[in-house]
């Protein structure tokens, strides 16, 4: 290492999410350094999703603040008072940030090629030319170099979401959301997925993996949120986090997914 | 009972007793005789009907002859220019104002609720008077600086035309515009604001051609439905296919043979476009599944 950037890639404090009455996010502080793969981990509705679409502002954080790359998200500030951002300025800020989805979302009516070339060009500009020559090496790198011409339709769940993965890679993001990036797909094809994932990890991609796959969050992760009502409870190294939790909800989530 | 007794009867691995090789009989063509007395009822009502307009009162030669004169013609053209430059309008004002109702703005959403409102609620033959006789009101139409005209002028027959019928029609396509953009996955929209997409790319790139899968056969219907309507336009004057048809036939007095001509020509124009309306269907489902391009 030569250069060590003291500031972290993501800065989360204090951020709270309602959603009526309902607090879905309570307080929430955390910090994620460059190149660092943390796995949020949890029961259902305890806020996981929730926590990353507030990074990339699929969802308006009500209270608290978070930073991705030292730039303050969602706001501009003036002094003591901050601004909402406007439609092209949240565009901006979120092209650093790829999010994989749970179900894909691939688009459609576009080819695998063409899911993974339409951001580059239609929102970063680059010349299409050099952006399928890019394309051509990520569908690559996914194992999916026969695929191009492929539309979504065609293709197996597994197959989408490593396209899914190449098209948020093609954005050349610093930081990667996943979403529980296998829980759609049926068990023979969770395996092809986590690899991509693992090398991705290996690369040096800044990662926030949310997802029921312990096993790969004990070998991949460098750390483990576990999350509950809201709240994270408690984070660690995951050798730590999951075989001697130290607070009593996180023993009981483990214990009750180990069976 | 008495075949599951026989069957009994042969052991495992035995071929069954003869009664059941019945492989070598023939089946029978089901008959329809239902159907054949419908058919042959149908068509001795059509050929009634035919014989009793080919012996009535009417000149066939007529009909053959008007079928291609120039005043016809005329009438086929502007009928089909209006009913284009009608829908054209129609669809952007759709599109626009579909828009405008699923903005986060809620100025915005009123402007396009009273609009569909409005403008559905009139007949289209009373907007088209309205319009034509705009004069009456505003017998200038001006903006400070820029131009400043008679009313008269301007308000041809076939500018309050298209304006009658575009924006009504607009009214009506903005709700089928509406329901497509709403059929599109949620997914859909968060994946593409997830690839840094501003609100108005992500609805040309990502939105928009996938809603047209929903929208394109309810607008083909409407354009259809367009062409008839343009029709009501020569009463404000405009010389569309009925208006050249009456034109002649206040001349001739060969009101029923002009009639038909006008009508064997709306039958061709509306033929032609529910046979093109197949083929944008296809280019919009491209990617579903069985469906290549
Ligand atoms: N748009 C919404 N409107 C109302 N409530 C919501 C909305 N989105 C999430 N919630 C609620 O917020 C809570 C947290 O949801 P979230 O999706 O973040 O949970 P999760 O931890 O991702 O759960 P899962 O493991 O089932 O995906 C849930 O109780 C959910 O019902
Ligand atoms: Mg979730």
């Amino acid at each position: 290492m030569t250069i060590i950037n003291a500031a972290p890639l993501v800065r989360a404090i204090d951020i709270r999410k309602t959603f009526g009455d309902f607090e879905a996010l309570k307080n929430v502080t955390l910090d994620i350094r460059r190149g660092e793969v943390v796995c949020v981990i949890g029961p259902s509705g305890s806020g996981k999703s929730t926590f990353l679409r507030c990074i990339n502002q699929l969802e308006q954080i009500d209270g608290g603040a978070i930073w991705v790359n030292s730039e303050l998200v969602g706001y501009r500030r003036d002094g003591q008072k901050l601004y909402h951002l406007k439609d092209h300025e949240i565009a901006r800020q979120r092209r650093s940030i790829g999010m994989v989805f749970q179900r894909f979302n691939l688009f459609p009516h576009f080819t695998a090629l063409e899911n993974i070339v339409e951001g580059p060009v239609q929102v970063l500009g680059e010349e299409p030319g050099q952006a399928r020559e890019r394309a051509r090496a990520l569908l690559a790198q996914v194992g999916l170099a026969d695929k191009e011409t492929a539309y979504p339709s065609q293709l197996s769940g597994g197959q989408q979401q490593r396209v899914a993965i190449a098209r948020g890679l093609a954005m050349r993001p610093d930081l990667m959301l996943f979403d529980e990036p296998t829980s759609a797909l049926d068990p023979e094809l969770v395996g092809d997925v986590l690899q991509v994932m693992r090398d991705l990890a290996r690369s040096g991609m800044t990662m926030i993996v949310v997802t029921h796959e312990l096993a790969f969050a004990r070998e991949v992760a460098d750390r483990v949120v576990f999350m509950d009502r809201g709240e994270i409870v408690e984070v660690d190294r995951p050798e730590q986090l999951l075989s001697t939790p130290k607070h009593s909800r996180t023993q009981e989530f483990i214990s009750a997914v180990r069976v | 009972m008495t075949q599951t007794a026989t069957m009994a009867a042969t052991g495992p691995g035995e071929l069954p007793a003869d009664e059941f090789r019945i492989a070598h009989y023939t089946i029978m063509p089901q008959r329809h005789y239902g159907r054949f007395l419908a058919a042959a009822a149908i068509l001795a009502i059509l050929a009634a009907i035919a014989r009793a307009f080919a012996m009535g009162d009417i000149e066939w030669r007529y009909v053959g002859m008007f079928l291609t004169a120039p005043a016809i013609l005329h009438g086929l053209a502007n009928t089909i220019v209006l009913a284009v430059f009608a829908m054209v309008l129609g669809i952007v004002l759709g599109v626009v104002f579909a828009v405008m109702r699923l903005s986060k703005n809620p100025v915005l959403r009123i402007v396009a609720i009273g609009y569909v409102w409005l403008f559905r609620a009139a007949p289209a033959l009373l907007q088209l008077l309205i319009w034509f006789n705009l004069a009456l009101i505003f017998p200038r139409i001006a903006f400070p600086g820029l131009f400043d005209v008679r009313t008269v002028d301007v308000m041809t027959p076939f500018v309050a035309g298209l304006l009658g019928l575009g924006i009504q029609q607009g009214a009506y396509t903005s709700e089928v515009v509406r329901a497509g953009l709403q059929s599109v996955d949620q997914g859909q929209y968060e994946a593409a604001q997830a690839i840094g997409m501003t609100r108005m790319r992500m609805l040309r790139r990502i939105v928009m051609p996938q809603a047209m899968r929903v929208i394109v056969p309810p607008v083909g219907n409407e354009f259809i439905g367009m062409i008839k309507l343009t029709s009501l336009a020569s009463v404000i004057q405009y010389s569309e296919m009925l208006h050249a048809a009456q034109t002649v036939y206040y001349a001739n007095s060969r009101v029923l043979e002009l009639l038909f001509v006008a009508s064997i020509w709306y039958l061709g124009i509306v033929s032609l476009l529910s046979f093109g309306q197949s083929f944008v269907e296809r280019y919009f489902g491209r990617g579903d599944r069985g469906g290549r391009r």
